[in-house]
Formats: structure tokens, C-alpha cells, sequence
């Protein structure tokens, strides 16, 4: 269930948040990118293709990691780090 | 080899006005040249706001307007596309009662043009959008206006009129446009020479150049209107917004994006213009105030457009009043989209009949020439 | 009422800091330069640290504990150089990480950090912005898994993570062997290198690269310890489709004969070489021209990095595909263009003219050794016909490569900012920077011309999505609406309202 695989620094402090209501763990000085992948295989669905997206060039270029929180904010996921208790949604508020 | 077109009418300048005037020309089977210095529908008229929109019209537009929206009616009919077309009323947002006493003046003084317009206020307004929040008192509705895609609209004028016929020649400046006997000759270059019976001026903000070449000079400036665009957005708005005493506009398309307007760029050249920071920043924060849905998106795209605009900000449209057979149209001050297919259409009946039951008055080039 | 109007550039009388825009290996010698001469730039970078894509630095905390020398492997001493030059610096440098320059417009750069907005003027400005991975689509391509290959290297280093369990490496250039190496030493599974290249090309083109054995050797290195461990390393492949259907499952590509053969993997790393980040330069008016080598619209530069509008200063890979080596060069080269022109204009010290000498030389070295690469590393321009016209090419809009396809044959659109009009790619949010290359190339094809002859893509602000949350006064304690940087609110003459929403 995770698209991305750590193979190094797993040392590092748990930050603890939400993706789509499940509690689940990441660590310090991941971005919200890695934070969703490490536990997830999506970061959010295309708005025009009701397709999965995860990302693409992950140095901010591409812009397709840009994921909602439940508050409505919009981040840049590649660019933005995980902090303690964001709460993360990669359902897609286009196929509400 | 200088290629030579001879014709019964030239017209400068491919925009909205000019592509369906060579679409109704067409139609009538006069043969057509239409030269366009840039792509056709490329500037003013493919780059505005998308707003198709009667409502609010000075007085004197609204024939010219209401037949427009015939024409919008039959653009799959006439076009092959509807371009993005919806009817989805326009709300002219009110956010004082001043200004919602200045709608109620507006829907009298234009009864019996066809507007419909609907005042909804208090209670009713609130209920009605919800989504606009507190951010007016109340607001006049105009339920069969509503918006388009102006890059999609104004190109297609242009090529459904080539489908009929017309000659269209795109990347064609006019450098010189003079009258030889009854003719009209135009060069582009060295290049082409089209001579025409009729000169059609519909260049937009470059119409002052032909215009002035017939001893016409008219007070007309370019301006630059602002608009950005937000990333796809779930649907909150179903109409194309104004604001009674201007200031911001907005709509949303059924893709997402909302496309918001105000304030205005700036000159790099005469030919080309760009979105001012400040103009940027104070319409994100312009349109966030109307519109909270907005607080948390991403504006993606900023962009602007050369537009021609009069004193009066109503356009010249009609008869020159020093050559005979050259017919003006230009200066639509940032209104031009909606009406701009009856004024094609009105400029092929003055060419075909010789006149037309449009009243053009208002729009006479010689108004501004000071009363000695 | 008029237009505003645009602060007019003036000679100034004394000039202002330079700025640098980019903390790669380009901006940091850049900086280094203009320390050195008694300057104290203002150096602006996206990242939250030093050290560019190529020399990314880890987060700070955490703490991240792999050495330089995992991180960067044989580049690992050119990485730490560059770190610690800025590093000795740091103190004369106005130094703005984790900052956006959205924008640029006479005179003056605009400027995002924090989520607040600032307008910098500038009359010196070096833009060394950089590079990201060209990609070609195919089917399957925006799917979860499929990353780019600069992505899949900025994953591992940066994160210590794998974009899969088992990846599939495809496109062409240095980084494909370089990264699929860093993959495997890493003991991920490499599930094979899928070159789009013929290997004889990259063989007869390895003449022209001993003109830098050094770097030669360093790819000779990854393949042969590819090639030791078994894994599978195919030349002259087109990818047919990525499979799956919430994420990647296979690889299914054909060789030079036709054949189709699938691969099982979970993840595929695609890169065709680099494309330079060139919206900034573009914003403040740089003129450009079509580079063939690497078959994009490039802003004009001099030798010493001088764009054609004066003050302007372009460096590395934002202006032309050099790599890293030719980044340092250039960006001190930059940066003594910069000096040179301050001492004409304002007076002041003359520059080293030995050391620009010696610059000259050695960036002339390395420009001979790209054309080598570009012979060895050519882009599959065959590709783009192969792209099926269902296949989505702009991921932001969702656009088809037929939808592209049908206004060149229709004729419509005869130029790639009409076709943009026309078909919304480059429209979305990333602003053609993933689907230009392709959207040139498939318009290009249908018209019967190359990609220098449908122009070029006009960069629009902002340059990367700008929040509209910069611009809400934020209520303060005991003060009401705050706003700080906000522009000042001028309300509009109903005449002017009236008059342009239609």
C-alpha cells in the first residue's frame, strides 16, 4: 500500500498525522509527499481524469502533488514538510 | 511577385467584429478579403474576460445587444462549436443600497429590451447563493446572459467565414491603405495588394491607423485590462458575476477554474501588454473578499489584452463620414465580445442594403470633433 | 483614468545589490564572485537549502545521517565544495531559501516566502534557474509510480526513499545509468535499464566524450557495475505503455525489431536529458533563439552568461543544457560580467582578467565535450509520432495528443501559443513546463515543420501557482484588518467597471 519505499535514515523521529482520517506515522524532515507515500499510493485524484496522481518530478516543476488538508489549505507536497498533526486528504473532492 | 486580390470587401482586423462581418458577408455572397496582422481573434477579442453579458449596457447598445444574443443562440449553428457557451444569467452584485437602488434604476430605464432582469434581495438573495456569502445586499439577475471562451469564440468566426469563401490571411499587416478612384487599395508589404469597393475598420485598438489614413482621428487610447485565472475548484458559482460600481468580475467554468477580472495592466509596446503586480495582487485580494471559496486556491495564470478604448467608452460603429464605402467599427472600451457579432452583422447589412434599422447614432466617428 | 504605469528603469546612481536567482552550483560560485569583490548579493532559492537539484542537501533535523559520499557518490567532493562556498559566505549574503520569484517586471523581481508577497528591485540580476527532467509521454505515464528520473534520484538522496520495490529506468542521458547505479547500491531492484538510445550511436559518440575522460570513465563505471549485477540493459527501446490501474504494474516497451515485451516493475523513472527553467528570463524580456542541440527556445546568452537585455545575467543550466561542472564556471563567469560592467558604468576595481581568461577556456572545453554527449544521448524525436492520439500529453489539463494533433492538420493553429489558446496545453498549473517539449514536437510534426518553427511558448505570470491567501488582510489583535504588504486599494469609477467585463 506504499508507493514509496524508504531505504535509508529510518532513524529519525515519528511525526504523527492524519491521511483521509486514518492516524499514521511519518518522520521528521519528510515532505507531505513522502509522508502520504510511505503510507499511501496516491497523493490526490486528477481533477478532468478521475485518475489517481502521485506526483511526478518531485523538485516542484510539474505541479501535480499539490494536495488538500480537511481545513481546505492547499499544499505543495513535494515542497511543503510533514509537521505533527496535519490532517491529509488524497480522496478527490472531485469525485464527491 | 506581388499577389493581387480584388474584391468587393477588405476588412482590417480579424477579431470578433471583423470575422462575422466576413461570416454575414459571406452569407450574402459578396467576396471577402479579411486581413488580420496577427492570429484571427488573438487579441482584444480572444483574450478578455469570457463575460457575455447585456445587462448594464448603456442604453443606446442594448439593440445591437439583444441582437447579439440571437446570434449567441446559433453559435453551434453558425460556428460548428458552441465554444464554451452558457447561458448562465448574469448577477450584477449590489453591496450597498445605493447600489441596489442603482440596479432597480437600471432594470427600469431598460424595460422593454428584453433584459428580464430579475432584482432579488435581503433573505431571497442569500438563500438563493449561498456561496456569495454576506458579500452583497442583493443583486439584479439577468437569467439569459451568461459567459464563453473568447479564445475558442473569436478564431471560429473567422474560420467559418474561410469555410464560406473568405479569404483570410493571417501574420498580414496593412502598411499602407489608400483609395484609388472607387477602390480601396491595401499592401501588406510588398507582398499583397487587396483593392476593395468597401473597407471594413474593425482593427480594434490598431483601428485608429486606417481611420486617421481618411482624415478621421478619434480620441482613442489603449488600456489593458487584468485578469487571472485560479486553479480547477470544486463548483460553487453558477453565474457570471459583476458589481454594481465595478472593481472585480467573476466566473466560474464548468472545468473549475475561476476566471476573475480588474484593474488594469500595463504597455510593453503597442502591441503587446502584461499583468501589473500591484493590478495582480490587489484582484486575488479584490476577488477573495467577494468570493471565500477562493481563500485557499491558487491563482495559475495572470494575463492581459491591447483594447481600444473612447472618451465615452461607447464604440464608433457606422459610416465614415469622409470617404464613401468605408465603414468603421472599434473602440468597444472592454464591451465588445457580446456585441461584437451584431456589429459584424449590422456592418454586412450596411454594406449589402445600404443601411440598417440598427440605431447607430450614439456610435457616430465625428462625435468627439469639439463644437467650435 | 490611466494605465498604470511601470516603474521606468533609470540610470541609478549607485547600484542596487545584485540579486541571484538559484543556489545551485551556478548561483553559489555567482555569489561567491560578487563576496569576494565586496558585494552583498541577495541570493534567492526555492529550497529551504543550499546546493540546487544536482547538489540537494537533505532536510535540516530528523537528523538525516548518510555522509556526503552516499548521498552524492563519485560527485560527492564537487558537492561538498560547492556547500561549504556558500556555507563560508553565508554571512555576506542576503540569503532568502524557501523564497518564490513569481514574477519578474521592470526592474524589479516579485517575490513569495512565508506566504507573504515583496516586489525586489534589482539593476543587476544573474538567473541561474536551472534545469528539470524533459519528458515525452506514454500511455500509463501519469500514473502513481512513473516519476521522473531527476524526481526518482531527489527521492533518494533527499529522502532516503525509493520511488518502488522495483523500478524500470527509461529515457535517455548521464542520469539514467547514474541513478539506476544509485538505485541498485542502495539495494533497490533494478528491473532494467530501458535506453532509447541505439548502442551504437552511444559507442561512436564515446570518441568525442574522451575529451573528458573523467566523465567518460564515470559512465563507464555505472554500466559495468550494472552490467556485474545482472541487470538487464536494453538500447534502442520505445516504452508502449506503463500498466495498471491505481499504480504501475509493468513496463510494456518495444526494441528496434517491434517486438513487445513486458516487464514486471512497480515504478518506471523516465528522463530524456534536461530543459531549462526559462519563465524569469523570459519575464524580464531576454531575447531568445531555437538551441538544436537542445531542440529548445533558449534566452540568448554571450559567452560571459550577458543576456540581451542589459543587467540581466544568465548561468547553468537555466540557459542551455551544460551540467553541473559548466554551471560553477559559468556562474563565476557571470558574475565577473557583472563587475565587469559595474566598473565601465559605476567605476570601480578591474576585474581578474587571467581568471576570465582561464574560464573562458575551460568553459569552451566543456561546451565541446556537450555536443559529444548530445551526439551520444540523442532525443528520440521519433517518439512524438509514436504517441497514440489518446494518450493525455498536458497532465495539468488532461489534453490529448490528438486534440494537439488535429489544430496543426486543421490548420488553426500554426503556432504553439495558438495551439495553447486553442487546446489549453500549458494552460495548468505547471505552465507548459511538462508538456511543452512534447506539444512543440507533435504540433511541429503535424504542420510538416521542426520545433523551431512553431515558436515558442510564452511564459505568463506567475511563474508557479501564487496563493491568493497573500493578498487577505489578516485581522491583528486590537487593531482590526491588517494587511501588510498589500497593494493599496483603489476603487474603480463605475465608468471603469462598467466598462471591461465583457
Amino acid at each position: 500500500m506504499a508507493l514509496l519505499q524508504r531505504v535509508a535514515e529510518n532513524g529519525r523521529r515519528v511525526v504523527r498525522f492524519t491521511l483521509d482520517g486514518r492516524p499514521v506515522e511519518a518522520l521528521e524532515g519528510d515532505t507531505v509527499m513522502t509522508a502520504m507515500l510511505t503510507n499511501g499510493d496516491r497523493l490526490r485524484r486528477s481533477e478532468f481524469a478521475d485518475a489517481p496522481r502521485a506526483g511526478f518530478c518531485m523538485m516542484g516543476a510539474c505541479q501535480d502533488c499539490w494536495v488538500r488538508t480537511e481545513t481546505g489549505e492547499r499544499l505543495r507536497a513535494c515542497g511543503t514538510f510533514i509537521a505533527d498533526g496535519m490532517r491529509l486528504l488524497s480522496d478527490g473532492e472531485w469525485t464527491s | 511577385m506581388r499577389e493581387r486580390i480584388d474584391c468587393d470587401v477588405a476588412i482590417v482586423g480579424g477579431g470578433i467584429v471583423g470575422g462575422s462581418a466576413a461570416l454575414f458577408l459571406r452569407q450574402s455572397g459578396l467576396s471577402v478579403t479579411l486581413l488580420e496582422r496577427d492570429w484571427c481573434g488573438a487579441k482584444a477579442s480572444g483574450v478578455n474576460f469570457g463575460g457575455v453579458r447585456r445587462q448594464g449596457r448603456p442604453l443606446e447598445q442594448l439593440p445591437l445587444s439583444q441582437r447579439a444574443h440571437a446570434i449567441w443562440g446559433r453559435l453551434p449553428e453558425l460556428l460548428g462549436t458552441d465554444a464554451e457557451y452558457i447561458r448562465s444569467g448574469h448577477l450584477k452584485l449590489a453591496r450597498s443600497e445605493a447600489d441596489l437602488d442603482s440596479l432597480i434604476a437600471y432594470r427600469e430605464r431598460s424595460q422593454g429590451f428584453g433584459l428580464d432582469l430579475e432584482i432579488i434581495a435581503g433573505e431571497a438573495f442569500r438563500r438563493r447563493w449561498p456561496a456569495l456569502g454576506d458579500s452583497a445586499v442583493g443583486g439584479s439577475l439577468c437569467p439569459q446572459d451568461g459567459h464563453a471562451n473568447p479564445r475558442l469564440v473569436s478564431p471560429a468566426f473567422a474560420r467559418a467565414a474561410a469555410a464560406l469563401g473568405a479569404v483570410v490571411r493571417e501574420q498580414t499587416p496593412v502598411d499602407r491603405v489608400e483609395k484609388d478612384g472607387d477602390r480601396f487599395v491595401l499592401l501588406s508589404g510588398e507582398a499583397l495588394e487587396v483593392r476593395a469597393r468597401v473597407l471594413l475598420n474593425t482593427a480594434g485598438a490598431w483601428s485608429l491607423r486606417v481611420a486617421e489614413a481618411f482624415g478621421e482621428p478619434v480620441p482613442l487610447e489603449s488600456l489593458h485590462p487584468n485578469m487571472a485565472v485560479t486553479e480547477p475548484l470544486p463548483r460553487f458559482l453558477d453565474v457570471n458575476i459583476g458589481v454594481e460600481g465595478g472593481g472585480v468580475y467573476g466566473r466560474q467554468v464548468p472545468r473549475g477554474n475561476m476566471v476573475v477580472g480588474g484593474g488594469r495592466g500595463f504597455a510593453l509596446d503597442a502591441d503587446r501588454a502584461r499583468p501589473e503586480r500591484n493590478a495582480v495582487l490587489g484582484l486575488m485580494r479584490d476577488a477573495a473578499e467577494l468570493f471565500p471559496q477562493l481563500r485557499h486556491a491558487h491563482v495559475i495564470r495572470c494575463w492581459t489584452g491591447v483594447e481600444g478604448y473612447t472618451p465615452d467608452r461607447n464604440p464608433v460603429i457606422g459610416p465614415s463620414r469622409t470617404t464613401p464605402n468605408l465603414f468603421h467599427a472599434f473602440g468597444f472600451s472592454g464591451a465588445g465580445f457580446q456585441i461584437g457579432p451584431a456589429v459584424g452583422q449590422t456592418l454586412a447589412e450596411l454594406v449589402r442594403d445600404g443601411g440598417t434599422a440598427m440605431p447607430l447614432e450614439p456610435f457616430r466617428i465625428d462625435r468627439f470633433t469639439p463644437t467650435p | 483614468m490611466n494605465a498604470p504605469v511601470p516603474p521606468v528603469i533609470v540610470p541609478r546612481l549607485a547600484p542596487l545589490p545584485p540579486v541571484i536567482v538559484g543556489a545551485g552550483p551556478a548561483g553559489i560560485r555567482a555569489a561567491e564572485r560578487l563576496v569576494a569583490a565586496g558585494l552583498r548579493p541577495v541570493v534567492i532559492d526555492e529550497a529551504a537549502r543550499w546546493g540546487g537539484q544536482i547538489y540537494r542537501q537533505p532536510p535540516e533535523g530528523g537528523p538525516f545521517t548518510r555522509p556526503k559520499s552516499a548521498l552524492y557518490g563519485l560527485e560527492a567532493g564537487k558537492a561538498d565544495a560547492v556547500h561549504r562556498a556558500m556555507a563560508a559566505i553565508r554571512d555576506h549574503v542576503d540569503y532568502r531559501p524557501r523564497t518564490l520569484a513569481w514574477n519578474c517586471e521592470a526592474g524589479a523581481l516579485d517575490l513569495l516566502s512565508d506566504g507573504a508577497v515583496e516586489t525586489l528591485p534589482f539593476s543587476h540580476l544573474i538567473l541561474a534557474t536551472g534545469a528539470t527532467d524533459r519528458v515525452l509521454p506514454f500511455p500509463g505515464w501519469t500514473l502513481p509510480g512513473v516519476f521522473t528520473l531527476g524526481g526518482s534520484q531527489v527521492a533518494l538522496k533527499f529522502q532516503g526513499c525509493a520511488v518502488g520495490r522495483r523500478v524500470a529506468f527509461l529515457g535517455t542521458g548521464p542520469l539514467l545509468l547514474l541513478v539506476a547505479y544509485q538505485y541498485l547500491k542502495a539495494g533497490v531492484e533494478v528491473a532494467g535499464i530501458f535506453d532509447t538510445t541505439p548502442f551504437l550511436t552511444q559507442a561512436r559518440a564515446g570518441v568525442g566524450m574522451l575529451r573528458d575522460p573523467v566523465t567518460f570513465a564515470k559512465g563507464m563505471l555505472y554500466l559495468g557495475w550494472l552490467r556485474a549485477r545482472g541487470v538487464p540493459i536494453h538500447y534502442n527501446v520505445r516504452p508502449v505503455r506503463a500498466e495498471g490501474t491505481e499504480r504501475v504494474a509493468a513496463l510494456v516497451w518495444r526494441d528496434a525489431k517491434g517486438r513487445e515485451t513486458r516487464t514486471e516493475c512497480d515504478a518506471v523513472a523516465v528522463g530524456l536529458g534536461l530543459r531549462s527553467e526559462t519563465q524569469l528570463a523570459d519575464l524580464a524580456g531576454c531575447r531568445f533563439r531555437f538551441d538544436a542541440a537542445d531542440r529548445a527556445w533558449l534566452p540568448e546568452r554571450d559567452a560571459a552568461g550577458r543576456s540581451s537585455v542589459p543587467g540581466v545575467y544568465l548561468a547553468g543550466d537555466g540557459s542551455g543544457i551544460a551540467g553541473a561542472d559548466a554551471a560553477e564556471l559559468a556562474g563565476e563567469r557571470a558574475a565577473l560580467a557583472l563587475l565587469e560592467d559595474l566598473a565601465r558604468d559605476h567605476g570601480g576595481r578591474p576585474v581578474d582578467a587571467a581568471r576570465v581568461a582561464e574560464l573562458d577556456r575551460r568553459l569552451t572545453g566543456i561546451a565541446a565535450f556537450r555536443r559529444a554527449l548530445n551526439a551520444a544521448f540523442p532525443f528520440p524525436a521519433d517518439w512524438a509520432d509514436a504517441i497514440a492520439d489518446d494518450t493525455m500529453i498536458c497532465r495539468c489539463e488532461g489534453v490529448t495528443a490528438g486534440t494537439l494533433r488535429a489544430v496543426g492538420r486543421s490548420g488553426q493553429a500554426r503556432e504553439i501559443n495558438r495551439a495553447k489558446a486553442l487546446t489549453r496545453v500549458g494552460m495548468g498549473r505547471c505552465q507548459g513546463r511538462m508538456c511543452g517539449a512534447t506539444a512543440t514536437e507533435l504540433l511541429a510534426r503535424a504542420l510538416g515543420t521542426g520545433p523551431d518553427g512553431v515558436g515558442r511558448l510564452r511564459a505568463q505570470p506567475p511563474i508557479k501557482p501564487l496563493p491568493i491567501a497573500t493578498t487577505i488582510p489578516s485581522p491583528a489583535p486590537g487593531e482590526g484588518v491588517k494587511c501588510d504588504r498589500s497593494p493599496p486599494r483603489e476603487r474603480a469609477t463605475p465608468q471603469a467597471g462598467r466598462s471591461h467585463d465583457a
